[in-house]
């Protein structure tokens, strides 16, 4: 099991960030699997009592709890669940195996912004037949607006991911900072006195994370891309506020108050165990690679907004989160969508989900209730997050779309501005590069690129 | 096997009819026998190799975008591929590898080789068995292990340089990764290399040993003059595998690439570029004109080698 960068990031927050994506010519070609007139009770009921084994993709930790209750309800239905890899590693073998036309699973975990890549080639399966337009009222309106093209609905919200700060109330305590940092400038004052005082570098700003910095650029305000469909595409990167972002860290990295270790690797979370790094700069799901890899920090850390632009700012942005999307190649399009579709709306899951796993739930009836709200987190040292990450999912800028070639995006910023970061050269150049590398592969591809 | 049946009962008929000339019908039957008995393989090969090789050859003269489907683009695929930048660095960085890395590694096995075919070597079973090893353990597991070694917080590496009170070099930084790769590839390989001249070294008749002894030549004498000369097919077998494997080097990288993503690009080597280009790029046309010109430079790199290795032995012979 290799766990490749974990090109885990932001999804499109908040509400109508329509991604519309009318792929040219939508029509679906019309096989077996995929018919677009709506699927009658009975023939649900039918499929839910056949024997049936459904293979499902997905690097959720400990998944195989919500699945053991799906199989509970239906005990003729057997899931086999498989980690293949997460994010962009996960995302390689899907596409291998839809072009090699056999090997797909039928579910697999997608997140928001990698859907309109796999829209693009017509590889997901349309729920709306299957009924999953009345699941809107479900969820929040970003993740659904995410996830929907036109009529069509392509996955099921599983998790969101407003970003917040994860910081170690016990590590700034000894540098003598009693509370997160308000400001971008707080926290560049509070990196020196952290290093100074402890060792510890305040943060760490993963040089192979391209939907981290997405989001710091995100939060600053920077809208990089635009696509409603067809082949005419916005990347717009290279602005005079995404370059304000590189300076500031281009300050941080050469004062070396900032690690730059790539993310979600052995070593990473060894540093994170070890306290090398103060702050997570992160979403809400944060904890769930935390409790598992750096299990000895638990109670240790506390959650915080972002750090802001200026003392009157209160703007986040969004990273990660998925969804569960049914692959067009299914044999089971019944029992693939119940899946996807338990997995994210039967209560005792969703619950499970969010206690256990720490997901953050897109759902609504968790979102509103009292009782999610009032929750204390023990990870967290009994601070109730979940009304913090609630505020914080209001102060998201929803105007943010993603183009449908994600993958590239984030392999390229891995040879550019991630490459910056590491050798901790001019960030702003790197920036540059980027924005230069996606605009030549679009144009490769055929798109009409707007700069 | 009823034909060895035949073969042993005719095998066995009176001296005078063996000299009888063969006549064409047994030509015929000797063709038909070696066609069948060669077909199990031929079916193989060109099931598994000649007709992959040409569908990626025939996918490489087209092109296929996101939007706009495929077009035939005949041999521009080949021109950009001579033109682009990153295939000519990755092709350059394997040729350092190879100037580098091969020399050292199949130095060593010789080495090893002849060290412990003289005999001299304590326990030869033992050392040949422990060289050997790293070859069996799979390229994977070999480079998840050297990853762990390379760590630059807590691998074993970094651990005693700060206990020593040292710095530690970073041996996953942009100039170090590729001696880094080297290492790995050396120790995988040496092992195998190794057994390959061991056992052409076996082959070589001992009554010349005592003739060099009663001329009076040392070890190392015997080692220069008789052992390298006597298995020089067998050392030139080895060069010719480490440049083909030096030019598709991939598992290595693509793995320490998770633990140092930008010290390893993603067009870092040819093959690792060919990758990229099907599975993050989407562009399987590019990927296989990349896949294409790299077999053609391997060609031309072997060719060149042997027919070096050739002129020089004749030149030897002539000497």
């Amino acid at each position: 099991m290799r766990r490749k960068t974990a090109q885990r990031i932001m999804t499109v927050g908040a509400a109508a960030a329509a991604m519309s994506l009318l792929v040219a010519g939508c029509s679906s070609p019309s096989t077996s699997s995929s018919s677009t007139k709506p699927v009658s009770a009975s023939d649900i009921t039918k499929a839910m009592n056949t024997p049936t084994t459904l293979n499902f993709w997905t690097w959720l930790p400990n998944v195989s709890t919500e699945v053991a209750m799906f199989e509970k309800k239906y005990p003729k239905i057997k899931v086999n669940v498989n980690n293949v890899g997460q994010g962009a590693a996960q995302y390689t073998k899907l596409t291998n195996a839809i072009s090699a036309g056999k090997g797909a699973p039928d579910v697999a975990q997608v997140e928001y912004q990698y859907l309109p890549q796999f829209e693009l080639t017509k590889s997901l399966l349309d729920l709306s037949p299957y009924g999953a337009s009345k699941l809107k009222s479900s969820f929040s309106a970003s993740t659904w607006n995410q996830v929907t093209q036109g009529s069509a609905v392509y996955g099921i919200p599983q998790d969101s991911g407003p970003m917040g700060d994860l910081y170690r109330a016990d590590i700034l305590k000894k540098a003598g900072i009693t509370e997160a940092p308000k400001t971008w400038d707080d926290f560049a004052t509070a990196a020196a006195t952290v290093k100074a005082k402890t060792g510890s570098y305040l943060t760490d700003l993963p040089p192979n994370d391209a939907g981290a910095y997405i989001g710091l650029l995100w939060q600053a305000g920077v809208k990089p891309f635009k696509y409603s469909g067809g082949k005419d595409v916005t990347v717009n990167l290279d602005t005079a506020t995404a370059q304000k972002v590189g300076t500031y860290w281009n300050t941080l990295l050469q004062k070396n108050l900032v690690a730059v270790d790539p993310n979600f690797t052995t070593q990473w979370y060894q540093g994170l165990d070890k306290g090398k790094y103060a702050t997570w700069l992160t979403a809400a799901w944060g904890p769930v690679f935390l409790q598992g890899e750096a299990k000895d920090t638990a109670g240790l850390w506390k959650a915080a907004p972002l750090p802001q632009y200026s003392t009157t700012a209160n703007v986040s942005a969004n990273l990660g989160g998925s969804t569960d999307a049914v692959l067009k190649s299914t044999k089971n399009p019944i029992a693939a969508y119940e899946l996807a579709k338990f997995i994210n709306t039967d209560q005792q899951s969703i619950e499970t989900l969010n206690t256990k796993q720490s997901l953050y739930p897109p759902q609504t009836s968790l979102l509103n209730s009292a009782s999610f709200k009032a929750q204390s987190a023990p990870f967290y040292g009994g601070q109730k997050v979940n009304a913090l990450f609630a505020d914080i999912t209001n102060t998201v800028d929803p105007d943010f779309e993603w183009p449908p070639f994600m993958a590239y995006v984030y392999s390229s910023f891995n040879n550019t501005l991630g490459k910056a970061i590491a050798d901790k050269t001019d960030l702003n150049a790197g920036l540059a590069a980027w924005q230069k590398s996606i605009v030549s592969y679009a144009k490769g591809q055929g798109f009409t690129v707007t700069q | 096997m009823t034909t060895s049946a035949n073969t042993l009962a005719s095998a066995r008929p009176a001296a005078a009819e063996r000299r009888r000339p063969r006549t064409s019908s047994d030509k015929r039957r000797q063709h038909i026998a070696a066609y069948v008995l060669i077909a199990p393989f031929f079916l193989v090969f060109l099931a598994m190799l000649v007709v992959p090789l040409f569908y990626s050859g025939y996918l490489s003269l087209f092109q296929t975008k996101l939007v706009g489907g495929t077009t035939f683009v005949g041999i521009a695929n080949y021109i950009r591929a001579f033109t682009d930048s990153q295939f000519l660095s990755g092709l350059g960085r394997m040729g350092l590898f190879l100037i580098i890395q091969v020399p050292v590694m199949v130095c060593l096995a010789l080495f090893v080789a002849l060290a412990i075919d003289s005999g001299r070597a304590k326990a030869s079973t033992g050392a040949r068995l422990l060289i050997f090893i790293p070859y069996a353990v799979p390229g994977v597991v070999a480079t998840l292990l050297w990853g762990y070694i390379y760590g630059t917080d807590f691998g074993p590496i970094t651990q005693i340089f700060q206990a020593l009170g040292l710095h530690a070099p970073n041996l996953l930084s942009n100039a170090n990764v590729l001696g880094s790769l080297m290492n790995i590839v050396t120790w995988e390989f040496v092992g195998y290399n190794m057994v390959i001249m061991y056992s052409a070294l076996r082959s070589i008749p001992t009554d010349l040993y005592e003739a060099a002894e009663i001329d009076g030549a040392g070890q190392f004498r015997i080692a220069w003059s008789i052992k390298i000369p006597a298995i020089r097919p067998a050392i030139l077998l080895t060069v010719i595998f480490s440049i083909i494997g030096t030019f598709q080097l991939f598992n290595e990288p693509e793995l320490l690439q998770s633990i140092a993503p930008n010290a390893i690009s993603s067009s870092y080597t040819p093959n690792l570029y060919a990758y990229t280009l099907a599975f993050v790029n989407h562009d399987v046309n590019y990927a296989a004109t990349i896949a294409f010109a790299l077999g053609f430079v391997i060609m031309i790199i072997s060719f060149v080698v042997q027919i070096a290795q050739q002129r020089s032995q004749r030149q030897g012979a002539s000497a």
